[in-house]
């Protein structure tokens, strides 16, 4: 028997991927129990918004450090530019929130295709601090120019109802976690339509290997600067959806902590299968809010005592446990998800 | 002017002894240690709290300052950090961010949250006017105190055995491991007098940052990050020279364009990963 040819190669190529990019049912209750909670708990409504929109913000991270490889301290920098885009339109009496949703993501990928070319030098060590001096430096920006952003006391404004009809303001806050819901899915939907496509499989090959990925003919630059901007844009959404929901955009959206933090979220949850960011978003939140109950100003001690032991004990191993759970519960949809 | 430059060059001074145990960490032995300002504080608390409990002369605290962060540091180095020499920089960041979110709360726990003050001694408080140019005493002090330590350390890398041994160890640590050079040991008592020389120099700056707290490591992180940047990972000289442009930068900024403020110094820091983001820690990369 030959080899098989280019075509048949292609072909089960494609074949593979479509496999994979199959909806399966865990996922699917995943989102319902989602939907299920914002109904069920409507006085919990704040809280699960905020989840929700940290969630988005983690995927964003997810889709250049898990799918990519490349690390950034300064992720907090589109946040803060979506945020701030999506009040400067609304306070200028453009108050539709889709429109501050686009507009906001649409300036932060701008910013996100603007600085992609800064990162494909150097190494992770450089990497770390470009996207940390370029989050530092818009923050000072918007701190400088506070005939535009307010400075330090904030962008307060006004944001109309969602569709003419919903206000998502804190008269409507089951509005504002479906509002956010809705984003989150379908965002999520386009990162896992690209993680199962081609072009992610070019990220995988770079992520591991990216000397090799050259090698192979896949243009890394190019996939780096496309990918960069892609989760430049989810950041922006992810921090216009913050300010319209809570009417407030303020310079601690650029912050370092902000950065640290949803860093943080991603690894409790696991890198590189998508889902990591909302657990991890939803498991810090919660977490906070807890301890933060019981010990008000000393919850960062437990973060960091949680961080230390995480690296220690070996990141992969335990990012890997859900995974696992996922394959006791359903042996069949994991190894389907392994092939 | 001249008083603007001085202070800067103080500054500078002060960035320097700061930032010069995370030049050899961070620049020579690539671990990124974003817990570095930890130690700073650990030293600026020592020396407050023997000058306001025990009411000890602020010179005598300073060998303490050095101490106690040095002993620290190579208790977490021995325990800890050494077993994340080889692992990704993702690991070591997450790392020492940890460590960093426990050194706060633990010192807000301990001393409360509310800056504690250095006094400065008579001798070392006012200003004193030299040909016109008025500066205080105390910059004074640390340019003198910091330019020693500079030269004194550069001395001990390029001219002692035990710098000779470092600079091997760090260039290959396994071909040094080879020819019978301690590498553990080297890395250890360079980790401990890092962390020494970042809480002498959390003493000294304790006064002209209006005193030390909780939030001290992470106030200071970034600047410490732009001096290695800029400094690259030359040594001691490099650090030096980034520390002193800094220091000038940031303070003639304040004055002449205080409108912009910290975003010149932010502003020379990409610009120089960009013009030189090989050359800065090309160290150990691309091996």
């Amino acid at each position: 028997m030959s080899a098989p040819g280019p075509t048949e190669t292609l072909r089960r190529l494609a074949a593979h991927l479509q496999r994979r990019a199959r909806w399966r049912w865990p996922e699917i209750l995943f989102w319902l129990a989602i939907l299920a909670a914002i109904f069920a708990l409507p006085l919990r409504a704040g809280i699960i918004n905020e989840v929700l929109i940290a969630g988005l913000f983690a995927l964003s991270l997810d889709l250049i450090l898990g799918l990519a490889g490349i690390v950034s301290l300064g992720h907090a920098a589109f946040l803060g530019l979506g945020a701030y885009a999506a009040a400067i339109l609304a306070s200028k009496g453009l108050a539709h929130p889709m429109l501050g949703l686009v507009f906001g993501a649409a300036v932060a990928a701008f910013a996100g295709l603007v600085t992609a070319p800064l990162l494909l030098r150097g190494g992770d060590l450089t990497r770390l601090m470009v996207t940390l001096g370029v989050s530092l430096m818009l923050g000072e920006l918007a701190n400088r120019n506070s005939w535009l952003t307010g400075g330090a006391d904030g962008l307060n404004f006004s944001i109309a109802p969602l569709l003419g009809l919903f206000p998502i303001d804190f008269t409507g806050q089951r509005n504002a976690a479906l509002y956010s819901f809705a984003v989150l899915f379908v965002l999520f939907a386009v990162a896992r339509r690209l993680a199962h496509s081609p072009f992610g499989l070019a990220l995988a090959a770079i992520r591991e290997n990216r000397l090799r990925a050259g090698a192979l003919g896949v243009d890394t630059g190019l996939r780096i600067v496309a990918i960069y901007t892609v989760a430049a844009a989810y950041a922006g959404a992810a921090g216009a959806l913050l300010a319209q929901t809570t009417q407030i955009a303020s310079l601690d959206l650029f912050d370092f902590h902000r950065s640290a933090d949803v860093m943080l979220m991603l690894i409790i949850g696991g890198t590189g299968y998508l889902y990591g960011g909302l657990i991890g978003a939803a498991a810090f939140i919660v977490l906070r809010d807890v301890i933060s109950a019981a010990t008000p100003e000393y919850w960062e001690f437990w973060i960091g005592l949680a961080l230390v032991i995480l690296v220690l004990a070996g990141r992969e191993r335990i990012a890997a446990a859900p995974r696992k759970l996922v394959a006791l519960v359903a042996p069949r949809a994991a190894r389907r998800g392994a092939a | 002017m001249l008083t603007i430059l001085l202070d800067g060059v103080a500054y500078g001074m002060l960035l320097f002894v700061l930032a010069s145990g995370l030049s050899v960490t961070l620049g020579l032995m690539n671990f990124i240690n974003l817990a570095h300002g930890a130690f700073a504080m650990v030293g600026g608390y020592v020396t407050a709290l023997l000058m306001n409990r025990a009411g000890a002369p602020f010179l005598l605290t300073l060998p303490a300052a050095f101490v106690v962060p040095a002993v620290l540091g190579v208790a977490l180095e021995r325990t800890l950090y050494r077993r994340l020499y080889g692992a990704s920089p993702l690991d070591q960041v997450l790392f020492t961010i940890g460590l960093v979110l426990m050194a706060m709360p633990i010192a807000a726990y301990l001393l409360g949250d509310e800056p504690q003050q250095v006094h400065l001694p008579a001798w070392l408080d006012g200003r004193i006017e030299f040909h016109g140019v008025g500066i205080g005493v105390y910059r004074l002090f640390i340019i003198a105190i910091c330019g020693a330590i500079a030269a004194a350390l550069q001395t001990f890398l390029i001219n002692t055995r035990f710098g000779a041994q470092l600079r091997a160890a760090v260039d290959d640590a396994r071909v040094a491991q080879g020819l019978g050079i301690d590498v553990d040991r080297i890395f250890a008592i360079a980790f401990a007098f890092g962390s020494g020389l970042a809480g002498l120099g959390g003493a000294l700056a304790a006064d002209v940052v209006g005193g030390i707290d909780p939030s001290f490591p992470v106030k200071f992180l970034v600047t410490f990050l732009i001096v290695v940047t800029i400094g690259g990972s030359n040594g001691i000289i490099g650090a030096l020279f980034g520390s002193l442009l800094l220091g000038v930068l940031d303070v003639a900024g304040k004055y002449y364009a205080p409108s912009i403020g910290a975003f010149i110094i932010y502003a020379v820091m990409v610009v120089t990963l960009i013009v030189r983001p090989q050359g800065l820690f090309a160290r150990g990369e691309g091996r």
